[in-house]
């Protein structure tokens, strides 16, 4: 295996392609610059110069507003100029090829690329190809991982439980198809978690999940019981191939996350959920707009996180 | 043309002829094997000294491309590239565009290879029209046409129905059929073994249980129609264990591996190395270990090079988008090596793997050397380097997992029929 492309030969981040890979000292670094940043959005010129003159291009593959819009957000609020590109309704549907789309985009003298695409690997694929003077940034690629989201998930769990060294976490759900769940599990896996559960049916957990350092339940009861932090998953609908699942319904009744069901984890729990969520699906109402529930400081974290990323790969 | 190959060591799988002597050729064959022949005056000498005689190899999975993809590779192109190899006869996958499914279309294959002077091409018919798995191919006339037997290439052929017809039909005539056996439904959109890997990259897989379940069924039906099946490309230890018994027990069963899953795991993957997007996947080390000692002990009868030229644009693309497939001709022989050499197999043994059993499993008098017979000669050097990149490779698909690789064995000449149609450097 080659080395880790996401370093540059001064063990610096470069891109940010996955959280596998990456050491702790990067992951740290990368929540500590974000915590600086986390008040910049509080205050009324929410702008810092470290990106001005640059060039970003989201370059989503995939539809999505939320991920984009952030990413959007941060990258204003580096001062950057933003160009966001919604290519999956546009040359590639002429047939244009990934790499082709890119090095016209690179013509125009980007300097970062944030990728979105629908099949694993192919922000890989175009680090691989770009200048070395161009950075990517992974906004999720397919089932592989979504790192920036698994960081603002760990950031947002030092939030309120300050520390790692001593909490149970369990991932709840559509694990094969979620990106986001592969970037968390790494993520918490390196900062020192001793302990990531992954709970769902068996035709939604991978195969060789436990190699990731992971415990697999089926039953939410045995699964919830005593953990501090529970990221609830969205069925991904969109990537499932056959009959995973009875019905939306059954799931729910198993697996959705219900005031009964969050009784099994520890009293001062948080709920966190990538989004978009479904209600009545994998998490009830009430837990979604309850007091466990962290999921909109998620998205706010999820700004400072980008900007921490974007700043750190631009400057490398 | 008569030539005289001085000094080299010849090596016969086939007979256990290990020895350094001279071998001499006439009007095509082979004339004398250390002793010349009386009145023989050779028109050209050959200098093998340290170099390897062995007889021509033989692939049993290449795909030349043509027709339809002469974009990808032509006929004269990989002919080209066998020869480069060592290669002196080779089975071709039926599927082309169209499939080779018509006597007409495999009569023309068979014409242009002849006129091109090179390697000995040798048919692989379609088993179903149009390899659509639906209705069966003209088998007689197609193997009237030349094709040595008949297979689906990679197409599915869902219906069990048909598949036990396939069986049947072929088994009235003898007719061989081969087979890589994958469960269609359960390894329909995969790209990597369903493994830790997998897992990792968030990549579909595709489980043993793809291979085994096909691999049950083929057995099953074969007990009833008593046919004679050729298993291609086997990727796991459970495959093969299943094989080793199905052999136990008196079943017409052979097998072959690939050079890629010879060497090669899931790991090998690395950063979505869309050179390693293979069909089938490449599958767990423990897989790769026991594909390894299966070789060596006689259950996997041959290697072959599963030769699949791939347009450099297919493969830069998102590891799941890309296409499947990876060349191979020329490195069949030092893979083969390299794989002796690691497992302590006596060269001649390794050799027989790519000369005298794939030949058996095709049923031609071909991979051995006797004196009348065809001079269909590999001479190469054993102890030389060579490093494995696009200037390297006369294929036209220059994709490989092997890129970069420092591989020892390099062809110096490859004679059929006594012609010299290769030699290093000309």
């Amino acid at each position: 295996m080659t080395a880790n492309p996401q370093l540059n030969a001064r063990g610096e981040l470069t891109h940010l392609l996955d959280i596998e890979g990456l050491p702790a000292s990067i992951l740290w670094q990368i929540l500590d610059t974000a915590r600086s940043f986390v008040s910049i959005g509080e205050r009324e010129v929410k702008k810092v110069p470290l990106l001005r003159g640059k060039s970003v291009f989201n370059l989503f593959f995939e539809a999505s507003t939320r991920t984009r819009t952030t990413f959007e957000i941060a990258a204003k609020r580096l001062s950057a100029d933003v160009i966001n590109l919604n290519i999956s309704t546009s040359s590639q549907n002429k047939g244009e090829r990934v790499l082709d789309t890119v090095a016209n985009l690179a013509a125009m003298n980007a300097d970062l690329f944030v990728v979105r695409h629908a099949q694993s690997g192919a922000a890989h694929l175009i680090a691989k190809h770009v200048s070395p003077d161009i950075h990517v940034i992974n906004a999720g690629d397919g089932r592989h991982e979504h790192p920036t989201q698994g960081l603002l998930d760990v950031f947002t769990i030092r939030h309120y439980k300050n520390e790692f060294s001593n909490l149970r976490v369990a991932i709840v759900g559509d694990v094969l198809h979620s990106r986001v769940a592969r970037s968390q599990i790494h993520a918490l896996a390196r900062l020192g978690c001793p302990e990531i559960r992954a709970i769902g049916p068996r035709t939604l957990l991978p195969r060789d999940i436990g190699a990731l350092g992971v415990h697999v339940y089926h039953d939410m009861a045995a699964g919830l019981k005593d953990v501090d932090v529970i990221t609830m998953l969205r069925l991904q609908n969109e990537r499932m191939q056959g009959p995973l699942l009875p019905s939306p319904q059954e799931f729910f009744k198993n697996y959705g996350l219900t005031p009964e069901k969050l009784a099994f984890a520890r009293p001062d729990a948080i709920v966190l959920h990538p989004g978009p969520i479904n209600r009545g699906v994998e998490i009830d109402s009430s837990v979604a707009d309850g007091s466990q529930s962290v999921i909109l400081p998620q998205v706010t974290f999820g700004i400072a996180i980008r900007m921490a990323v974007m700043s750190m790969v631009a400057s490398s | 043309m008569k030539i005289h190959i001085r000094g080299g060591r010849v090596i016969d799988p086939a007979s256990g002829l290990d020895a350094v002597q001279d071998l001499y050729i006439a009007e095509g064959r082979i004339a004398g094997l250390g002793k010349r022949p009386e009145g023989f005056r050779p028109e050209h000498e050959i200098d093998a000294s340290n170099l390897v005689i062995c007889p021509g190899l033989i692939d049993l999975a290449v795909r030349l491309r043509e027709p339809g993809y002469e974009h990808i590779a032509t006929l004269e192109s990989e002919m080209n590239a066998a020869v480069a190899g060592g290669v002196t006869s080779l089975a071709c996958l039926p599927d082309t565009d169209p499939p080779l499914d018509e006597p007409g279309l495999v009569e023309m294959l068979k014409h242009r290879a002849r006129n091109l002077n090179q390697a000995r091409v040798y048919p692989l018919g379609a088993l179903t029209q149009g390899l659509r798995g639906e209705r069966l191919t003209e088998m007689a006339e197609l193997t009237e046409a030349g094709c040595i037997a008949f297979t689906q290439a990679d197409a599915p052929l869902v219906d069990t129905a048909v598949l036990m017809s396939a069986l049947q039909y072929a088994s009235t005539f003898d007719y061989r059929v081969w087979l890589r056996p994958q469960e269609h439904f359960l390894g329909r959109g995969g790209v990597a073994h369903d493994g830790q890997v997998a897992t990792r990259l968030g990549l579909a897989g595709i489980p043993v249980s793809a291979e085994t379940i096909a691999i049950a069924t083929i057995l099953h039906l074969m007990r009833d129609t008593d046919a004679r099946v050729h298993f291609c490309r086997i990727s796991s230890a459970a495959g093969l264990a299943m094989l080793r018994e199905a052999r136990a027990q008196g079943l017409k069963v052979t097998c072959d591996l690939s050079i890629h899953h010879l060497h090669l795991s899931e790991m090998d993957i690395g950063y979505y190395d869309s050179n390693c997007h293979l069909v089938p996947p490449l599958r767990s080390q423990r897989d790769r270990d026991a594909l390894r000692a299966g070789l060596s002990d006689g259950t996997i009868d041959a290697l072959c090079s599963d030769h699949t030229p791939v347009d450099e644009d297919a493969k830069q693309l998102p590891f799941a988008e890309s296409d499947a497939g990876a060349t191979g001709l020329e490195l069949l022989l030092p893979l083969t090596l390299k794989w002796g050499e690691e497992s302590a197999i006596p060269l001649a043994a390794a050799l027989a793997r790519i000369t005298c059993e794939p030949a058996r499993i095709l049923g031609i008098q071909a991979g051995r050397l006797s004196v009348g017979g065809d001079a269909d000669l590999c001479v190469f050097d054993p102890d030389s380097y060579w490093r494995i990149d696009a200037q390297s490779l006369r294929s036209m698909g220059k994709n490989t997992p092997f890129f970069k690789w420092e591989l020892r064995g390099q062809v110096h000449y490859t004679l059929v029929e006594g012609q010299v149609v290769y030699a290093l450097g000309r």
